[in-house]
């Protein structure tokens, strides 16, 4: 088991590099000259040239690219060229935000979707399943844009059960959780649709083995039977691709705090978009690059505890 | 037959169903055998020929969807398990009558320790403590003739070879002294060495523990070694009943007579080795008649007609489904 | 999920039998199939000139003169939807085709060359595949600056990991068949064998994938649009729509709500009409 984590643990180098070097190479795609893209037509000729500097802009392409990646590695990731904090000061601002949101739309993810997945399987073609499935069909065709907005108008603003505007850092945490409950609710229903479809196949194929109609020709009752003999091997596939998911999960957390007005780094990258602060924006991708290569190595390493096998490959 | 033997097993017409295209078509067709306590009952057919099936119905782990038991009876202990309910049903299944199955490598779960495995059924049906369950698959373990056992024990599935395995099926098999062992080709996957070892095994666990067996095979230099009593199957039904003598020294059926015919014999050279032309006629498309007569050398026009009835052959206990070769004797 | 996918081409007749006995996939194929049908003849069907504004009637709730309402420059929320339509499919069929071709190229070249090559190329698209679609797409897009095509090329990038893997499994086992072999054997440069024997053989699992994938494009252009990198105003597209009705949220909630149950039905016609097709193609499914 030892082994296959450093394993795991040092296949992620490579990838971690792959990454920095596309996010190196996407920022310096913006055509033309970047210090005048930031700072706008009407700057002077001394400002771009010093802007030029602080970039780097004016070092040839191979030392930038070395500069870069020995600052990311020292963890200097850059400053904001809007508030002149460093990025990593920004992010730790707001991290604890998006972290909150993300873990609690994974907890009624999968709260919610395990058990559903579990029962469209087992009632497989009843209607449990049928219903089952629509239900995550709908929710996986949702943008999480979309199903934001449309829990916003029903439940903030013509129900009135949830604040419309965030309230901010609120000490108080019923107050905290108010806030929380929708967005937390919108990412969550959108994973719960993906892991119940995911679920739902793994646990379909699980079924079908032999080693089920051993256990039942034990005399293994139905509900040890789906627990005890078919969840435990059905979770392998469901945790790899739930641990894919996590980019979505990203991705739909950024749409959601900027739908729901919460602070995170959804709302840090709108901000870094609309005042053209690249070296946020650049800084914040890789943070999430290291994030989902983190998340990746996560997965594989939880897959090893699941899987015996896995620790004598 | 040993007749003054009591009957462990007696299943009386079954018919097993099974949906195809939305109409349901028998598998297994009128069956009736019955195993008597302490006996080895052997069912010997092709793929397909509803052996398995057989097995599957007496211990109802038949799929729920898309197969059913349409008619007849599983007597044991006095009731009928297809009555039974589902709950009631799970406390005989791995209890009082128990099953391995053929594929060693999939048919053990690859997340649970075969201890775990093993003692699972003791706890369910003994009420039995983790601790002394555990204690008691060890034991099994042993029983069975695994090397090491004790440090074996907490292995999973597949750091075990194919006979191994197979080993630890039957273990499991065992834990709760069934009275019936169901065994569905379970030497099948294994080489030759191997599958000797384990019938040999299988035979002497048989005398200690007192039970009967239906051991369901397709290779009948198996049932030679194992049985007391083979049925022959064919497309659903039994063709033909004997003691493992009479079958062999005077088989009546053409079928059986074919199938003997593709068993390797030291006194035949290989080269007489036949295969039976043609295949099974599918369930869904099974004809009025004998069911073997497209393949059948014997064949005489009548055998179209009507289906042939199981009826008394030479000798106590064998009987056959072929009027052509009652014919034959009689004349 | 991805190994579901059949590797060997499932026959065109068995295909529509499975295909058509699916009730849901029928749903899908009419929902998209009226779509197309507004896309391609919105200025017959569409009321007003999307692009007209009104001074007098901004904001109006829906009534019998604007079905739908007007936004905040007195357009008719109707006739921008209908011209959206064109935005949304014309982005989404465009990236899916570009990330088709260039992404089944790399899949076959990767199976076909095997070896390091596809170990190397292979990992690079992990990468690609892990990284947060919406993400990337803001990404490239925020690069490039926003406009059509821009917007059209950062949402084909982020596809073509996906139908890479889909190209690759099935160039992988055609490879040791018979025909391509004997392809070899006469002497046939891979160029060839790849486009004539590899490539029909595989393109039914690829093109079924699309319809999946191009519901993802849609999703990723109408978040983009949303965020503000999509196609300028005043250009209607259903992302920017929303976005204005997000403005509006507190006293028109008809801006956000029509245009959000627009990107739904087409997303999810396409989400059914591809679950249908890789459940027609997958023979462990048909089987049952």
């Amino acid at each position: 088991m030892i082994r296959y984590a450093i394993k795991r643990l040092l296949l992620a180098i490579p990838t971690l590099f792959v990454m920095l070097t596309a996010i190196f190479v996407l920022v310096r795609l913006v055509p033309g000259d970047a210090a005048a893209v930031i700072l706008g037509d009407q700057a002077s000729e001394a400002s771009l040239r010093a802007l030029r500097t602080t970039l780097g802009l004016d070092q040839p392409v191979y030392m930038q690219y070395l500069s870069f990646i020995g600052d990311v590695l020292t963890g200097d990731l850059g400053r904001s060229l809007s508030s002149g904090r460093s990025v990593g000061q920004e992010v730790l601002l707001v991290l604890p935000y998006t972290i909150e949101l993300t873990l609690a739309a994974i907890v009624i993810g999968v709260a919610l979707g395990l058990p559903l997945g579990i029962a469209t399987a087992v009632r497989r073609n009843g209607w449990v399943d049928y219903a089952g499935r629509l239900i995550s069909l709908v929710g996986l065709s949702f943008p999480a844009f979309v199903s934001g907005i449309l829990l916003l108008i029903v439940f903030a603003i013509q129900l009135g059960w949830f604040p419309v505007l965030n309230s901010g850092s609120s000490g108080d945490p019923i107050e905290r959780l108010r806030n929380l409950a929708l967005p937390a609710f919108n990412l969550g229903i959108i994973m719960m649709a993906y892991v119940v479809r995911v679920t739902r196949s793994s646990m379909l194929g699980v079924l079908g083995e032999d080693y089920i109609r051993t256990a039942r020709a034990k005399g293994v009752r139905p509900g040890r039977l789906v627990i005890r003999h078919a969840l435990r091997n059905g979770l392998i596939p469901i945790i790899t691709v739930v641990g894919l998911y996590f980019g979505t999960l990203i991705g739909n957390s950024v749409l959601t705090e900027i739908i729901f007005n919460r602070p995170g780094l959804g709302k840090l990258i709108l901000g870094a978009l609309n005042a053209r602060d690249y070296t946020l924006l650049q800084g914040l991708m890789i943070i999430f690059a290291i994030c989902v290569i983190a998340v990746n190595t996560l997965t594989d390493l939880a897959y090893g505890l699941v899987d015996p096998r896995v620790k004598y490959k | 037959m040993q007749q003054n033997q009591e009957t462990a097993l007696d299943i009386r017409g079954l018919r097993t169903e099974f949906k195809v295209g939305g109409r349901w078509y028998p598998a297994v067709r009128d069956l009736s055998l019955d195993v008597a306590e302490n006996e080895t009952l052997a069912i010997v057919g092709e793929s397909g020929s509803g052996k398995s099936v057989t097995a599957l119905s007496i211990l109802r782990l038949l799929p729920q969807a898309g197969a059913r038991i349409g008619a007849g009876e599983v007597l044991f202990e006095g009731r009928d398990l297809t009555k039974l309910s589902e709950r009631e049903m799970s406390s005989v299944r791995g209890n009082s009558i128990a099953m391995i199955f053929q594929e060693p490598m999939t048919s053990l779960n690859p997340t649970m320790t075969v201890g775990e495995q093993i003692a699972e059924a003791i706890t369910i049906h003994r009420g039995a403590s983790q601790a002394d369950a555990m204690a008691e698959a060890l034991r099994l373990l042993k029983e069975v003739k695994i090397p090491s056992a004790d440090s074996r024990l907490h292995d999973y599935p597949h750091q075990f070879s194919g006979g191994m395995r197979q080993r630890v099926m039957i273990a499991m098999a065992l834990a709760c002294r069934p009275k019936v062992l169901l065994a569905d080709e379970p030497t099948t996957a294994l080489d030759v060495t191997i599958q000797a070892q384990v019938l040999m095994q299988l035979d002497e666990l048989k005398e200690a523990y007192g039970m009967s067996v239906v051991f369901i095979t397709h290779n009948l230099g198996v049932v030679a070694q194992i049985a007391d009593r083979v049925a022959v199957m064919y497309a659903g039904e039994v063709v033909e009943l004997a003691t493992v003598d009479a079958l062999f020294a005077n088989p009546a059926h053409p079928y059986t007579v074919a199938l003997l015919r593709t068993m390797p014999r030291a006194d035949r050279a290989t080269e007489s080795l036949e295969p039976i032309p043609g295949s099974v006629p599918p369930v869904t498309a099974m004809p009025e008649g004998c069911a073997y007569a497209s393949r059948c050398p014997l064949k005489q026009p009548s055998c179209e007609d009507k289906r042939p009835e199981l009826l008394p052959f030479d000798g106590p206990g064998h009987q056959v489904r072929c009027p052509v070769r009652l014919e034959q004797t009689r004349g | 999920m991805g190994a579901a996918v059949s590797s060997s081409p499932a026959r065109p007749g068995g295909l529509w039998l499975a295909f058509s006995k699916n009730r849901l996939s029928w749903v899908g194929l009419a929902l998209l199939a009226i779509i197309i049908i507004v896309a391609i003849f919105a200025p017959l069907i569409a009321p007003y000139d999307p692009l007209e504004q009104n001074i007098v009637a901004r904001l109006e709730p829906p009534s019998a003169e604007f079905l739908l309402g007007t936004d905040s420059y007195g357009r008719d929320v109707l006739s921008r939807l209908i011209y959206g339509t064109r935005i949304s499919l014309t982005v989404g069929f465009i990236a899916i085709l570009i990330a088709m071709t260039i992404g089944s190229m790399i899949g076959i070249l990767a199976g076909y060359v095997g070896g390091v090559f596809d170990q190397i190329v292979m990992g690079l698209l992990d990468v690609m595949l892990s990284f947060p679609t919406l993400l990337l797409g803001l990404m490239i897009a925020a690069m490039l600056g926003a406009s059509l095509e821009n917007l059209i090329i950062a949402i084909a990038i982020t596809e073509i990991a996906p139908f890479a893997r889909i190209a690759r499994a099935p160039t992988i086992s055609l490879k040791q068949r018979d025909f391509v072999e004997a392809g070899r054997a006469l002497g046939f440069g891979p160029v060839r064998i790849m486009g004539v024997h590899i490539l029909p053989n595989m393109i039914s699992d690829v093109v079924v994938m699309s319809s999946l994938w191009m519901a993802s494009a849609i999703r990723t252009e109408a978040s983009l649009s949303f965020i503000g990198l999509g196609v300028p105003p005043p250009t209607p597209t259903w992302g920017s729509m929303i976005r204005e009705g997000f403005e509006n949220i507190l006293d028109a909630w008809w801006l956000a709500v029509f245009p959000s149950l627009a990107i739904l039905l087409t997303v999810l016609a396409l989400n059914l009409l591809g679950d249908a097709l890789r459940d027609a193609i997958d023979p462990k499914l048909r089987a049952e």
